[in-house]
């Protein structure tokens, strides 16, 4: 270890490397604080060139290595390995291109997702839009597959992602896609995004964007209970109205939030529903009040519609604020990101309840409720003995219940440290194979990110092909199936 | 002269599963024995990609037509890969919904969900929905050393584990047989109304483009066609009220210096931009360009006797060559190439002697071909799907 800090020192040079145990420690965890593990060594690569000389170095020195964007992160993709290389990239924060009249942006990995669409303003926008945009990074949103409130409308990252300069696991440096569509040969930008780190280091990447759309109308509506807010979605859908957004909070959620942001939401209400229309005016016009008429009929409450900008924001502030404002009701949460068929809402949401009963936690709901998006909020006091493994056991088996119904262990946080001893609900056996197929091909010394993603550690066969015992095998280190 | 899509010789046997397991058990015999296996849907894109031997065994999605599930609520599908596009969209239809694909679908309509995926073809609704990789929610895929493997799920939004459904969509069969996937489906609209404009100047044509691609129109649809001297450009409006951007795009057009008019029964406009994108005996080059190149690719197009239909916005054109004898058709694609340097020209549709004179797919990055190599050899170590028939050699 002495000698590759003493090479990436030379690399990215005395002040971008982080040697001191009290500075490592700080990027010991990303946005799941549950996790910590201090780097060996963190380096701040300024270059594509200097990304590629450390992977290069930690490659010959088969030294695993963790990349990092803001560490926004709330599945524990980030959280380094000990005695590995953390690689944070957020001196990489350059715009290398605006192309509008090719509606194409090529960026550095550290750039933020908020800064992606201010580079192509006023008159496009770059979609995927996590709560976290103003500092999470693209290179971040890439590993991740970020989605956001817009994608059940406009889609995820991966859908805007067309090409990526790549640093693979042994320090070569791949061009995959580019700015045109169909290039020929296996869509591996596709199999890039969303790998969570584990297939190399993105350091340019190309996004598609679109024009702003010309209009939007946002409402929030409330109901006496989550059931009703559900059935409204499903009939805004069943109508073929497509919505910006669709949001759902539940009477927690909307103390908790409320409180932080006194956007003027009421207290007593079960669920408030932020339905956003957004495009051409005629079409906003068209479909506004049939949404309004669908919310009444559903059993509304009360309706409000931004008059305003400033209201639209206000009314926004409170979703978005929904996951820090937790803090004012509970010491500590956990976060979860299951998906369920959007129909199965009712159900999913009384298991749940019940399940949170059976454990004495309270659980707040948030859901991107297009796309049957959940999360849940495990509300936990860390200080109490036992409390914490309790919420732990009592957010798998909601996860459990996401699965049971059709759906998805994660719609956009990942699965990182914290899901993967889940992904044998959802995977079989043949199935974390296939996966472990491309990961191999990209990463055969199993340098990049090691231990996120499968369920237990994996080895890749030196040749492909039949069975070959590996030496870490042998010694009980390692397992395979 | 063999007709397009023809191979000039027959599998030994052709096999048609009706599980995933039994796909599974042809490829693992044969992975065993080191046979080669082409899959199969209707056959109606069996001559695209490149000529290579002629595979020891046919597997068919024949036997694979399954609608397993249709949950027309939370806009989703699961169809089994045999099943025919076509009576895929009968079925949504019944429901108000769309798969948002509608590449041309070949001889008799018969194209299946599994052929159209495993080329990653699509047609006219790409401009707003994008390809089969991004209405792809998950996949079982029988591997071919027999391992059945799913990937994704059938939720509309899903990051578990890593995203095989792109890395098979596109992959032209030589990673596994695509068995099932599942489907993100959209609404049909109710309204549809087309802007068509028309001019003799490709830069024209791709000014009034650049207007209508960067207007906040929400287009369905946003394509460019150019035959004989002269070109079209169409824009389709959907949703609960299309008519006044119509009618905006109209103006656009004019602004242009298009004529420009509307067409409220827009349907046939739109089957002939599909149909273009094949043909039964001539060559179809597909050019992966850029918006700003529309003008360049249709005049070098023009210049070799070429037509061209295509997505406009996304510079995505299908060039169509007339029949020619195979060395002049061979050089004219190679010319075409040349002159469009660096833009990625495949070709799909050509006689197999012309397809025998170049390569299909053009020279793909040195890095990102040894990649996609490795990704070859994990998932098909002893190279039995679909031999040669991929770039660079696959």
């Amino acid at each position: 270890m002495h000698r590759l800090v003493e090479q990436l020192t030379r690399i990215c040079g005395a002040d971008g490397t982080i040697v001191t145990r009290h500075a490592r420690d700080t990027y010991g965890s990303d946005g799941l604080l549950q996790y910590h593990v201090t780097p060996g060594v963190v380096v701040l690569p300024d270059t594509a060139e200097q990304v590629r000389a450390v992977v290069g170095a930690c490659h010959q020195a088969g030294v695993p290595w963790v990349a990092r964007g803001s560490g926004t992160g709330l599945s524990g993709g980030a959280v380094p390995v000990e005695d590995g290389v953390l690689i944070g990239l957020n001196r990489m924060r350059r715009v290398l291109q605006v192309d509008l009249d090719n509606e194409r942006v090529v960026v550095e990995p550290g750039v933020t997702n908020v800064d992606v669409s201010a580079a192509v303003a006023p008159t496009h926008v770059y979609p995927p839009d996590p709560s976290s945009q103003i500092v999470c990074s693209i290179g971040g949103n890439v590993a991740e597959n970020s989605g956001g409130a817009h994608c059940f409308k406009y889609g995820f990252t991966t859908n805007y992602v067309t090409g990526l300069e790549v640093v693979l696991p042994d320090g070569e440096v791949v061009t995959l896609g580019g700015a045109e569509l169909d290039r020929p040969g296996y869509d591996l930008v596709g199999a890039f995004v969303g790998s969570e780190g584990t297939l190399g280091i993105a350091t340019k990447i190309t996004l598609r964007v679109i024009p702003k759309p010309e209009d939007h109308r946002t409402l929030v509506a409330y109901f006496d209970d989550t059931t009703e807010a559900g059935q409204t979605v499903s009939d805004i859908v069943a109508a073929s109205i497509v919505p910006g957004a669709i949001e759902m909070m539940d009477q927690l959620t909307i103390q908790a939030a409320e409180a932080a942001t006194h956007a003027g939401y009421p207290l007593d209400v079960g669920a408030a529903l932020i339905v956003e229309l957004d495009g051409p005016v005629a079409e906003c016009d068209a479909r506004f009040d049939e949404v309004v008429d669908i919310c009444q009929r559903n059993g509304a409450t009360g309706i409000r519609v931004a008059a305003d900008e400033r209201e639209r924001e206000l009314i926004w502030k409170t979703r978005k604020a929904a996951f820090g404002a937790m803090g004012r009701i509970s010491p500590n949460y956990y976060v979860q990101d299951g998906v369920i068929p959007r129909t199965r809402l009712p159900d999913v949401l009384g298991r749940i309840s019940d399940l949170a009963r059976e454990h004495g936690l309270k659980v707040a709901n948030v859901f991107h409720a297009g796309d049957g998006n959940l999360h849940p909020l495990v509300c936990y006091d860390g200080r109490a003995p036992g409390e914490a493994e309790t919420a732990e056991r009592l957010a798998g088996l909601i996860l459990q219940a996401c699965v049971d119904a059709g759906g998805s262990l994660t719609g956009e946080h990942g699965i990182g440290l914290d899901k993967r001893e889940h992904m044998n609900k959802m995977f079989s056996e043949a199935d974390l194979d296939a996966f472990q197929r491309l990961r191999c091909a990209f990463d055969p010394q199993g340098l990049a990110n090691p231990g996120k993603v499968m369920p237990t550690p994996r080895l890749c066969g030196e040749v492909p092909g039949p069975y070959r015992q590996h030496p870490l095998e042998a010694a009980g280190v390692a397992e395979r199936f | 002269m063999l007709p397009n899509g023809s191979k000039g010789g027959l599998a030994l046997r052709t096999e048609h599963p009706n599980t995933a397991e039994q796909a599974a058990e042809v490829l693992a015999a044969a992975d065993s024995e080191g046979l080669s296996v082409r899959p199969r849907g209707a056959g109606t894109k069996l001559g695209w990609g490149g000529p290579g031997p002629e595979a020891a065994i046919e597997l068919t999605t024949a036997g694979l037509t399954r609608i397993v599930e249709h949950n027309a609520p939370d806009l989703t599908a699961v169809v089994e890969a045999g099943v025919p596009l076509a009576d895929a969209q009968s079925a949504f239809r019944r429901g108000g919904l769309m798969v948002a694909l509608d590449p041309p679908l070949g001889r008799d309509e018969a194209a299946t969900v599994g052929g159209v995926v495993a080329t990653g073809d699509s047609g006219p609704l790409r401009h707003r929905y994008g390809a089969p990789r991004d209405l792809l929610l998950g996949m079982t895929v029988a591997l071919a050393d027999g391992t059945v493997a799913h990937a994704g799920g059938k939720v509309i939004k899903n990051v578990a584990g890593y995203d095989l459904t792109k890395l098979l969509a596109g992959s032209f069969g030589t990673l596994g047989l695509v068995v099932r996937v599942a489907l993100r489906l959209h609404p049909l609209s109710a309204k549809r109304v087309t802007a068509s404009g028309s001019s003799a100047d490709p830069v024209a044509l791709q000014r009034s483009c650049y207007a209508l691609a960067h207007a906040p129109l929400e287009l369905e649809s946003l394509d460019i066609s150019w035959e004989a001297g002269t070109g079209q450009v169409l824009a389709r409006c959907t949703g609960a009220a299309p008519q006044p951007r119509a009618e905006q795009a109209t103006r656009l057009m004019q602004e242009a210096g298009l004529r420009s008019e509307i067409v409220e029964d827009d349907e046939q406009l739109w089957s002939r931009q599909r149909e273009r994108q094949r043909s039964e005996n001539g060559t179809v080059v597909r050019v992966s360009g850029r918006a700003s190149e529309v003008a360049r690719v249709i005049e070098t197009a023009s210049s070799l006797g070429g037509s061209v239909v295509g997505r406009a916005a996304m510079g995505l054109l299908w060039v169509a060559l007339p029949p020619a004898d195979p060395a002049v058709t061979v050089a004219t694609i190679e010319q075409l190439r040349r002159e469009l340097h660096p833009l990625p020209c495949v070709i799909l549709d050509a006689p197999r002697e012309a397809r025998e004179g170049v390569d299909v797919w053009g020279k793909v990055e040195p890095g990102a071909a040894a990649l996609m190599r490795r990704v070859k050899e994990r998932f098909d170590p002893r190279g039995i799907l679909n031999p040669g028939l991929f770039v660079d050699g696959i």
